[in-house]
């Protein structure tokens, strides 16, 4: 059997030009945010810092999840629809519990329970496709994708599922909330992340994942249960999924078919700016938060100027994004 | 052999006879809609739905087929099902697209049928029928001037637009032929998409940016839901107002309760395709006399007249 992952999979090593690829994004990241600064100083206000990095959570969270699916070699296009049907399910299912004169705390907690078991059974339902299915996981996810986005659509019978006044004055403050000034999104998504980094890079588990993704085959061989570790990953960003959908209701409270719109394509596009590689076997959750926070800022730069035509946005989003990947790659050629 | 192909013969030809005595008084019109993909479009699909409640059962003799579609695609590949399959004697389309769409319709006209056309006019207007069509430049006009007169002339706004489309500049361009005329100083406008998300990144940003905001046309009552959230997490709910539009139910119910945060809207409203679809039948089972173009105002809702147009169970 010749050897699928080729010669640019390569397994971690502890060398210069590897510490020098890892650093990549972080450096792209400090470019923009010296950019964003010199294009209008509001944008180093902690208010506007503080929006930013929570409007991220949600993506990023998401992106943390996908890092492991895509470090598998797999990949879940479905996010973005799952979190709209999980946002849908939740409100109804927290409107359905409130006349019942339940208490806001219990309602909104069955509401997140709901929510992440919700999020679970879905990656599990993907990942068994995946494994037992024998299905690609494009085509999978591509399917479910479209599963989830006509249900929540269903749901909402083609407008808004809106959450009942009283639940949401209770449960606003999840977003809205601050610790010191740092909001509970963003202190959530600080969680997550250092949880995903310790999983990937400190366990058997993450170590796993990372062989599987290298090469399946040898993964196998070497008394991996591959599918298993599959399974998991999948489970994992559905999981993800859920906890970033228990952040965003709380802002609008609400959820419609545009919900979490190619939030799927902002997440893969965040694991990859970060330096994972998308055909598996390297992932890098810390590269994943820097280019999640890179997405969300490109957009505040943008907001913060009008110096450049709005027609041009998505031009300028493109470029930035090419240049991001286009720097690490020069910073690992230049070795 | 021969004999079962010669019954399977005589029961089409009796199945023919049938169908074609039965259309002399049963009449068939298709409605072709997009899916129910954003809050406008829901309120689209509902308010047909309803009409084709009424419709048929107010004429007993007419069928009424509804079709949504995803894309321009799928909508063509509908209307060729609508000609074939269900053998419409109309046809009531609210294009995905002008330009893809335009051909396809020409190919039902020329089949003989009725054809009404839904807000997005076709390429070539001949093809039409009748015309029903909410009016976008008069919804940026009335916007403009009802900013002027509540900004007295003058003042600093922010104008969140919809997706880039003919219809998004047709509303702006009104809006600031106005606007250019006062001395209301418009701060900036970025795309918001006509989505809840994207208001509220749009309007936080605008709220970072800019220390004093005396109103905000948000355009669209999908974007204001947004724009409301933003202002709110500022504590600025005191220093602006915002005017939004469409007719969504929680927006009309605001201004109905004289809510000084979203004094007035400003009407696109989906039902123009039950007034389509009521216009259509009402020709094709009585033959009634109709123009060739009806145009829904962009009426400005205020508390005064709010109630008129409040439909608490659409989904808009």
């Amino acid at each position: 059997m010749p050897d699928p992952s080729g010669p640019d999979a390569p397994r971690p090593s502890r060398t210069r030009r590897f510490e020098l690829k890892t650093w990549g994004p972080f450096i792209a990241l400090g470019i923009l945010v010296i950019l964003g600064t010199l294009v209008n100083p509001v944008f180093l206000t902690p208010n506007n810092l503080v929006n930013v990095l929570t409007r991220t959570a949600f993506t990023g969270i998401i992106a943390i999840g996908a890092t492991f699916v895509i470090t598998t070699g797999g990949i879940d296009l479905s996010v973005g629809s799952l979190a709209a049907f999980i946002a849908g399910v939740m409100i109804m299912v927290m409107n359905a519990l409130q006349p019942a004169g339940m208490a806001p705390l219990s309602v909104v907690a069955i509401g997140m329970v709901a929510a992440l078991a919700l999020g679970v059974g879905a990656g599990l339902i993907n990942g068994l496709l995946v494994t037992k299915g024998r299905i690609e996981p494009f085509i999978v996810t591509l399917g479910t994708m479209g599963i989830f986005r006509s249900l929540v659509t269903y749901l909402a019978n083609g407008g808004t599922l809106s959450l009942n006044m009283g639940t949401r004055g209770f449960y606003r403050p999840v977003y809205y909330g601050d610790l010191f000034g740092v909001t509970y999104p963003i202190l959530v998504y600080a969680l997550v992340a250092t949880v995903g980094a310790v999983v990937l890079y400190r366990t058997r588990y993450g170590r796993y994942v990372t062989a599987t993704g290298s090469n399946e085959e040898v993964a196998r061989y070497s008394a991996i249960k591959v599918d298993r570790i599959k399974l998991a990953a999948y489970a994992l960003q559905g999981a993800c999924v859920a906890l970033a959908v228990v952040l965003y209701v709380p802002r609008l409270g609400s959820a419609s078919a545009t919900t979490g719109l190619l939030w799927e394509l902002e997440a893969i596009a965040a694991v990859i700016i970060g330096g994972t590689i998308l055909k598996g076997g390297a992932g890098r959750i810390w590269g994943t938060v820097a280019g999640a926070i890179m997405l969300a800022l490109i957009d505040n730069i943008l907001n913060l100027t009008g110096a450049i035509s709005v027609y041009l946005n998505a031009a300028i989003q493109g470029c930035i994004i090419i240049i991001a990947v286009l720097v690490q790659r020069d910073a690992k050629g230049r070795r | 052999m021969k004999w079962t192909l010669g019954i399977a013969a005589l029961a089409i030809g009796m199945l023919c006879l049938a169908g074609s005595a039965d259309a002399a008084a049963k009449k068939t019109m298709g409605v072709s809609i997009p899916a129910a993909t954003h809050g406008w479009a829901g309120g689209l699909n509902w308010h047909a739905q309803q009409a084709k409640a009424a419709l048929e059962k107010k004429y007993p003799d007419l069928t009424i087929a509804l079709v949504t579609a995803g894309s321009a695609t799928r909508q063509a590949n509908d209307l060729e099902d609508l000609v074939s399959a269900r053998a419409i004697d109309a046809l009531v389309i609210l294009p995905f697209e002008s330009d893809p769409l335009t051909e396809p319709v020409r190919q039902v006209k020329k089949a003989g049928k009725w054809v009404t056309i839904v807000d997005r006019g076709l390429t070539d207007p001949t093809i039409q029928d009748l015309y029903v069509a909410g009016n976008n430049p008069q919804m940026g006009a009335n916007s403009a001037n009802y900013m002027k007169d509540k900004l007295g002339g003058k003042g600093n706004i922010v104008v969140l637009r919809g997706i880039p489309t003919v219809i998004d500049n047709q509303r702006v361009d009104a809006f600031m032929e106005i606007i250019k005329k006062t001395d209301i100083k418009v701060l900036d406008m970025k795309y918001a998409n006509w989505n809840r998300d994207d208001g509220f990144k749009v309007m936080q940003d605008f709220l970072a940016r800019f220390p004093k905001i005396d109103a905000v046309w948000a355009q669209d009552d999908d974007i204001t839901l947004g724009v409301i959230e933003a202002v709110k997490q500022a504590n600025r709910e005191k220093e602006m107002w915002i005017l939004g539009g469409a007719g969504m139910k929680e927006m009309i119910k605001r201004v109905m309760d004289k809510d000084t945060f979203v004094p007035a809207d400003v009407l696109y409203p989906p039902k123009m395709i039950a007034d389509a679809m009521e216009l259509t039948a009402s020709k094709l089972m009585e033959n009634a006399q109709l123009k060739k173009e009806y145009i829904v105002d962009a009426t400005l809702v205020t508390p005064e007249n709010a109630a008129k147009f409040y439909y608490p169970d659409s989904p808009f």
